[in-house]
């Protein structure tokens, strides 16, 4: 016996966020594919995919930390920088998909930006 | 603002010499000393004292983690229901934000929070075009963004 009860908590802490980081990250692979068009996958690919290897990333942070007493700043930027990047290339992608000509698929072709563009040539 | 960083910083080094121990643990204290002192000399020194804004930088960070978690369940809750009854659409939100960090600042969480995506900007940085994954929700989305992020920032930025 040389773990502690604390050692167990971070354990199951660390296995949880693992698993959660896990499930967060293929639940966005199903989302690009089950989505209808581009915009609506972008909405799975930034958010879903951010919190889930944010999640990861925590778990294995705590787990450097609690084990090999490495305080692992790279992981922690990591998290960071996901966040910035995520939604700058998703605003991207969509507004290239847009300038593109690539219609949103509304029922009501409810398309505020289209309208706008339009009235400015 | 940076005049009362740096008057904090040579606090804290002046701490670190006094006391004759170069660590980051004393730089660390003698920086909470500086921050005490520049909280109460701060009818001296221009400017509103920093730390308010440092609270508020926080409370920020702090809505911006909470709007994320949310966004993932609603998301989560889309991709596994069999048949989304969802009405995709862009809208149009007029900003009252109006220099370009505060406006990338504000895309950035508008992206991050449940159903809303910046899709793109106008030209004369008015308008900020969002693609929402339900759009009868609009007006509320609207309300939400103006109430919470847009005032959280304009707290910060101002």
């Amino acid at each position: 016996m040389t773990g502690t009860w604390i050692e167990l908590v971070i354990n199951i802490i660390v296995i949880l966020l693992v698993l959660i980081g896990a499930f967060i990250t293929l639940s966005a692979t199903i989302g690009i594919i089950r989505f209808p068009d581009i915009y609506t996958r972008l909405h799975a690919a930034t958010k879903a995919s951010t919190l889930g290897v944010s999640s990861i990333l925590i778990a294995a942070f705590l787990y450097l930390y609690v084990k090999e007493d490495i305080v692992s700043g790279k992981l922690l930027l990591g998290i960071l920088f996901i966040m910035i990047t995520a939604p700058v290339s998703a605003h991207m992608i969509g507004r290239a998909a847009h300038n593109s000509g690539i219609k949103p698929l509304t029922k009501n072709r409810t398309d505020a930006y289209e309208e706008a563009m339009r009235k400015q040539q | 603002m940076a005049f009362q960083i740096l008057i904090n910083i040579i606090i804290a080094l002046m701490w670190m010499f006094l006391s004759e121990s170069y660590t980051i643990a004393s730089f660390i204290a003698g920086y909470i000393w500086g921050l005490l002192l520049v909280l109460l000399l701060n009818r001296f020194i221009p400017g509103r004292f920093y730390g308010i804004r440092i609270v508020k930088i926080i409370k920020l960070i702090l809505i911006f983690i909470r709007e994320l978690v949310f966004s993932n369940l609603s998301i989560l809750k889309l991709v596994y229901t069999p048949k989304p009854d969802i009405e995709p659409g862009i809208f149009a939100l007029p900003l009252e934000v109006k220099s370009n960090w505060e406006i990338t600042l504000l895309a950035h969480l508008i992206s991050l929070t449940p159903g809303t995506l910046s899709v793109a900007i106008s030209e004369n940085n008015d308008t900020l075009f969002i693609h929402a994954m339900d759009i009868d929700e609009v007006d509320q989305s609207i309300q939400e963004i103006k109430d919470s992020f847009e005032k959280a920032i304009l707290e910060v930025t101002r």
